[in-house]
């Protein structure tokens, strides 16, 4: 026990003052320590601060502290766990983060509002578009536009954004599968993903991370070709949902790995702020979507799945039938699809520029340029200052909620009245549900975290911005 | 690109107007006349009531009908872009919390979302505030309920009994905002190193160029690193 009271780590995972120094290090105990060189001082800031802080890591009693991450292949990216542990029993998990924090949100507020979007996309990395398409929402709602959006642009980005709810959650089920061995499971989520990022590397031009949603609309049409390939794609995806059924549910290892496991009820879930998928397994059936429709979702057809058992293989089942409605979501989609602008027609928001896919994936077209830079120099000054400068944003503050594949993420958006968002807060569904991971995970099995990380699916690009 | 001159910041509850951009332009920047940029002065008053929504209307109202105090505890209520916001006095904060989150009316149960925001030239002399997102999943309404302190005191009382799922929330405004929520179990910074001096977000601290100590040895600011003439 004395391993706690000594040395402890407090609950931002910051390390107390304690331990022998290293000889060669100075005053602060945690110095690195260095060598003169001729070429200067050569400083060795590698490993062993871990001993250095809590010893050993045993002690007299049975409890021993564990370092789990940042660099560990079942933390899903840099998250770091430091668990207390009584034999195989977890008694205290400490889940620290902050080490992809990059300051997407300081960032934002140095570009206009457009240039924003490729900042805010980089966050959750599994579900870009979700990222755009709630900040877009978010100030066209400043703008006071969200009814001229054109409903062609309303539909692709309800398309996009449920390819991407399918891939997100096949790469759930690749990693969640290969932390507990099941790497069949990772070989098949990873095979239709890729197929997935082919279809958006067609719509937008890039796999990840597209920068596709724009305030207004969208920056580009979706191709012809996309319809039948995408029409290809739900022919082939039932099929492979029935696969993975066959492989994962009601196989033993996986069930027993599973049920029961890191149970979290509804209550609890609530107190917590844990929505999406963990919310829904544990019987509560509150998707925004349904709930607080936005983008038309109050149009289309589909089912919220649920499950009453609040366990890992709860959360499994519901994120499997959550890619079925998709597909059926998508398919409304496509039948709803008709010619027509994809951004508003206003010019004081919408970029003159008209992009065209060429041969190296992205550029402009030269008969625009040609016609606004021969025939106008009203329409040149125009482009420049709207791409430069950009455009106004009435001033006041709104924030936008939508169905991210994780639950709700949020955007508050602030505008001064200027070029460039005043603010921008990214309430990330990752970064809240994480909260819940001790309140799983306490009390059970050491190998069962693992579980209990994986089964809450969060996303460290949008857990630390 | 323009770049806000400090102390001019045109927001909400802020004064506004002056800018400089990227050239040194003075005001707006814009020549043509026709932009109409100056952004109008905010004032800090409320909103007319009724605000002409059913569910902020409704949601006010009961919260006046629950909570006798009510001119006491709010400062202002603003209705814009179809969202409602309550300006809370700290003092009065954790009372409130407790209303919207427990009275059959209101029944504001999930916290969604905590963030700071930083206005430096806010008209009441308190820069930082502390925006709150309540969702209440019964009637499927929202709320903004805000609350602002000085850089001298940046106090205010934590949310964390009221909603456990503020704990985070609040420990990334203390970090990158330095409001301190009185009552938290544990606030320490959550994104920035734990040594980390200032907090990053404020309007007043730059982006880039801050040398980083690392284990004893500093790492100048990339753009001072190296010259490439």
């Amino acid at each position: 026990m004395s391993t706690h009271t000594e040395t402890p780590v407090d609950a931002a995972g910051g390390m107390a003052p304690g331990g022998p120094a290293e000889p060669v290090t100075g005053a602060q105990p945690y110095e690195a320590g260095f060598t003169e060189s001729s070429a200067g001082r050569v400083y060795t800031v590698t490993g062993g601060d871990w001993e250095q802080v809590l010893g050993s890591g045993e002690s007299d009693g049975e409890r021993i502290t564990v370092n789990m991450g940042p660099q560990h292949p079942s933390t899903h990216g840099v998250l770091r766990l430091v668990l207390e542990i009584e034999g195989e029993t977890v008694t205290e998990t400490r889940i620290v983060i902050g080490y992809l924090h990059t300051g997407i949100e300081k960032s934002c507020e140095y570009r206009t509002w457009t240039q924003a979007v490729t900042f805010l996309t980089r966050a959750d990395y599994l579900s870009p578009l979700y990222n755009e398409a709630a900040y877009c929402l978010s100030v066209e709602k400043l703008l006071g536009i969200t009814d001229e959006v054109p409903e062609r642009a309303t539909v692709i980005r309800v398309l996009v954004m449920e390819l991407q709810r399918i891939a997100s959650h096949l790469v759930w089920l690749a990693t969640g599968g290969m932390e507990l061995g099941a790497t069949t499971g990772m070989i098949f989520g990873f095979r239709e993903r890729e197929k997935i990022l082919d279809l958006l590397e067609l719509i937008t031009g890039l796999r990840m991370n597209h920068a596709y949603i724009r305030p207004g609309g969208l920056a580009q049409d979706i191709p012809d070709e996309a319809i039948p390939r995408i029409r290809e794609f739900l022919v082939d995806m039932p099929k492979r949902i029935r696969e993975y059924h066959a492989l994962l549910t009601g196989q033993p290892i996986w069930k027993a790995r599973m049920v029961d496991v890191n149970f979290l009820d509804a209550a609890a879930c609530i107190a917590l702020g844990t929505t999406g998928p963990v919310l829904r397994a544990a019987g509560l059936p509150w998707d925004l979507r349904k709930t607080m429709p936005y983008c038309g979702y109050e149009t289309y057809d589909f089912d919220v799945p649920t499950a009453l058992e609040g366990d890992s293989y709860a959360r499994y089942l519901v994120r499997l039938e959550e890619m079925g409605e998709s597909l059926k979501i998508i398919e409304q989609c496509l039948d709803r699809l008709r010619p027509g602008p994809v951004m508003v027609a206003d010019k004081k928001i919408a970029w003159p520029s008209q992009l065209s896919i060429g041969s190296d994936g992205m550029g402009n077209s030269l008969d625009h340029i040609r016609k606004i830079m021969g025939t106008s120099m009203e329409a040149l000054i125009h482009h420049f200052k709207l791409v430069t400068e950009g455009f106004r944003v009435p001033a006041g503050q709104v924030y936008t909620q939508i169905e991210s594949p994780r639950g709700e993420l949020g955007y508050h958006v602030v505008s001064d009245g200027g070029t460039r968002p005043f603010r921008v807060h990214v309430r990330d569904p990752s970064f809240v549900n994480l909260q819940a991971v001790p309140a799983m995970t306490e009390g059970g099995q050491v190998a069962d975290v693992i579980v209990g990380v994986a089964s809450v699916d969060p996303v460290l690009g949008g857990v630390d911005r | 690109m323009t770049e806000l001159v400090p102390g001019s910041a045109g927001v909400p509850g802020g004064p506004g107007g002056r800018r400089r951009d990227a050239f040194g332009a003075r005001g707006s920047g814009d020549t043509s006349g026709f932009g109409g940029l100056v952004p109008p002065v905010p004032s800090l008053a409320s909103s007319v009531r009724p605000f002409g929504d059913d569910a902020a209307d409704s949601v006010y109202d009961t919260l006046e009908r629950v909570f006798p105090e009510l001119g006491d505890a709010v400062e202002r209520v603003v209705f814009a872009y179809g969202e409602l916001t309550i300006h809370v006095r700290r003092e009065r904060l954790l009372d409130v919390a407790w209303t919207l989150r427990d009275d059959p009316g209101l029944r504001f149960e999930l916290l969604s979302s905590l963030s700071g925001v930083d206005y430096p030239d806010d008209l009441t002399g308190r820069r930082l505030h502390s925006v709150v997102h309540l969702t209440s999943m019964t009637h499927r309404r929202r709320l903004r309920v805000e609350v602002s302190v000085a850089d001298g005191d940046p106090h205010l009382p934590s949310l964390t009994p009221v909603w456990p799922t503020a704990d985070w929330h609040e420990r990334e405004a203390y970090d990158l905002f330095g409001l301190v929520y009185e009552g938290h179990p544990g606030l320490a910074r959550i994104m920035m190193p734990d040594d980390w001096v200032g907090h990053p977000q404020r309007k007043d601290y730059p982006l880039g160029g801050i040398a980083v100590d690392y284990k004893g040895a500093q790492i100048p600011p990339p753009d001072t690193r190296r010259s490439y003439s």
